[in-house]
Formats: C-alpha cells, structure tokens, sequence
C-alpha cells in the first residue's frame, strides 16, 4: 500500500517529505533506538517512534525506508522537517500511540 | 607542563544507584590513595552534591570538577561541567525545570540524599533523578556552552544510554568539547571500530557508584596546572597541553 493511501486510511498528519508518499510500505518497524533500526530494520518499512531527533531522518534514508511516523503527538522541530524534504522520507505523526498505530497498521498490510 | 591523572566520572550518595558510602569524605579520601589531581563530580541529574566536595577537595589539593551526568530526551547520557558556582546554580535551575515531577521510590531505585563535609543529611531529592529530562541533547549542550559549561557524551561506547546505542551516531554538527568512553574498551580498539571519530578528543572515566570503582579508569592531562580552563584548553591540545587516556 502506498504511503498517501496509509496516511488517508489513518488520518496521519503529514510533515514532510511529501515527495516520497507514493512509495509502498512493506511492513513496518517500531523502535525508539536508532541503533537497533539501523540494525533490525528492513527497506520500504515504515518506521514508528517517539524520536524526534534529526538523526531519525538520516537513519531512516540510509536503512531506505518508506517513511517516519512520530507517535503520540510529539512534533519535529523545524530542521528535522527540512531533513525530510532533502531526503524524500514522508514524516508523519499521530497523537495515538506506537501500540495503538502499529496495530491499526499491522492489520491493513497484513 | 605537568601530568595530572583525572577520573572526571564520578557518583556520589546523591545519585539513587551510587552506593550511600559515597559521601564526600571517602570520595575524597579514596581519590588521594589512587592518587588522582583531577576528579568530576557526576550526579544524575542534580549538581547538589558537588560544590561541598569541591571546597573539600580544596583544602586537600584535588581539583574537583563540578557537574552533572545529564540525561536528555533522548536518553543518552552526558557529561557537563561548571567554572563557577552561579553557573553550577544556574544550570540546576534548568534541570529543577526540565526534570518530570515523577517521585523517587528508595526501595526500587535507591535514596537520593544530600550531606555536608560532616556527612549530616541536609536533604533529599524528592524527584526521581534516573528520569530523561525534557530537553533534547542539542538543547542541554547549547544551556551547558551558554553558561561557560563542558559537554561530554558519556560511555559511547556502552549498548545503553549511549549518543550511539540512542541515536546511531554522532550528529556531526553538535558542539562537543570531548567523548567519554568506558573502561569496556580503549581508545585504539574503538577507533579501530569507528575511524570516523578520530577527530575527536575521547577521555575515559571509572563511573564509579562504588568507593574501591574510583580510578579504575582515568585519564592523564598534560597542563600548566589541574583547574577548570585548564582542561578545556587540553580538550583543544592548545599549546603542547595533552589528553591521554591510560588504559
């Protein structure tokens, strides 16, 4: 499923990275340490967090993932957007959390 | 130019898990027989404790370096150091602001206490000072360098709590004055391992949260005397002043 379908389908808000929502998500990844995502995580998944470091979107490039969705409401800062945009990494966000959107997620790509 | 040996990773009774013998007398008195210049003084999350050790220290010629261990949003864990006591004020003033209202349980995690050069209890810290504050790395490391500070990732190197187990690696762009690694490993071995770090000054520290831990680990800094701006000058290798860790 494409990553503009997913957002619809969950009313996901869109941050950045807009040029990258046409890319399909296969799957996703939940993890809060950079470390273990570029350890763990696999290409064209989408990636769910709290981190709202910069870092996020440099991990997420190199590991070629399909896009970022911050959880429960917290919101990138201004650079980590501009970030997105450079790398074509959609960023989204959601006040749900990572439980709640990764089930909702699992059940539409599964 | 003279060699002082520096063990600038320090806990003390303050911090939950740092044992309740280390009080500032035995701290000190443990620095003198492993014969350390330079000691740092690193609570979680508090500068409480340090200013008394520091006078201390004085009277019996070590130098303390007063600070913190910080531990950002990220929950990676960092070094920060103070010239002054108004600095070290007011960046406690930063910490009482960004550290969440979550209450400390001494049965889980440990008494959080703070006692004078008598080892009188003067307080405890209500708050549990484990927590993450709320304040990015970026945003502790430009309060530390706006009030004069050091900052220094601490245990890079450790699969926990770490700038690169948190954040996968260093952001090349963050203004950090040294890297601490861990008695895990050494300076070699682990630029073996990440080559993209050599331009950095690394230090190594003990962590110690027990009195026989204190020097475990400690580096050697070449300076004209053991002080404060003395050591942010070695952390340049400014004129033929030096960092060695010893392993």
């Amino acid at each position: 499923m494409k990553i503009s379908e997913l957002a619809d389908r969950l009313g996901l808000i869109l941050y950045g990275g807009s040029s990258g929502i046409d890319k399909d998500a296969e799957g996703g990844y939940c993890s809060d340490l950079l470390s273990d995502v570029m350890g763990h995580a696999h290409a064209n998944q989408v990636w769910i967090t709290v981190q709202t470091h910069k870092n996020v979107i440099a991990v997420a490039s190199l590991k070629e993932l399909a896009a970022v969705i911050i959880v429960q409401g917290l919101e990138p800062a201004p650079e980590v957007i501009v970030q997105s945009e450079a790398e074509n990494i959609p960023l989204l966000g959601t006040s749900e959390s990572a439980f709640e959107i990764a089930g909702k997620i699992y059940s539409i790509l599964k | 130019m003279k060699n002082f040996t520096a063990d600038l990773h320090i806990h003390t009774v303050l911090s939950p898990c740092g044992d309740l013998d280390m009080s500032p007398d035995i701290i000190l008195s443990q620095a003198m027989a492993k014969k350390l210049d330079l000691i740092g003084i690193t609570d979680h999350n508090s500068t409480r404790q340090c200013q008394v050790i520091r006078r201390m220290g004085a009277e019996l010629g070590i130098c303390v370096l007063a600070g913190a261990e910080v531990t950002t949003r990220e929950e990676i864990h960092c070094l920060v150091f103070f010239d002054s006591d108004e600095s070290l004020d007011r960046f406690q003033l930063f910490l009482d602001e960004r550290l969440p209202a979550q209450k400390n349980d001494p049965d889980k995690f440990g008494y959080q206490v703070i006692v004078d050069s008598q080892n009188n209890v003067k307080g405890m810290e209500e708050r549990l000072l484990i927590n993450a504050l709320d304040a990015s790395l970026e945003e502790v490391e430009q309060e530390v360098h706006l009030l004069g500070g050091i900052f220094i990732p601490a245990h890079i190197d450790k699969p926990r709590f770490s700038i690169l187990s948190q954040l996968g690696f260093i952001p090349s762009d963050l203004a950090v004055d040294a890297l601490e690694i861990s008695p895990l490993t050494t300076q070699e071995n682990w630029l073996a391992l990440h080559p993209e770090q050599r331009q950095y000054c690394f230090i190594s520290s003990s962590d110690a949260h027990f009195p026989d831990q204190i020097g475990r680990r400690v580096t050697r800094f070449t300076l004209l005397e053991p002080s404060f701006c003395e050591i942010r000058k070695a952390f340049k290798k400014e004129e033929g002043r030096n960092v060695l860790i010893m392993n």
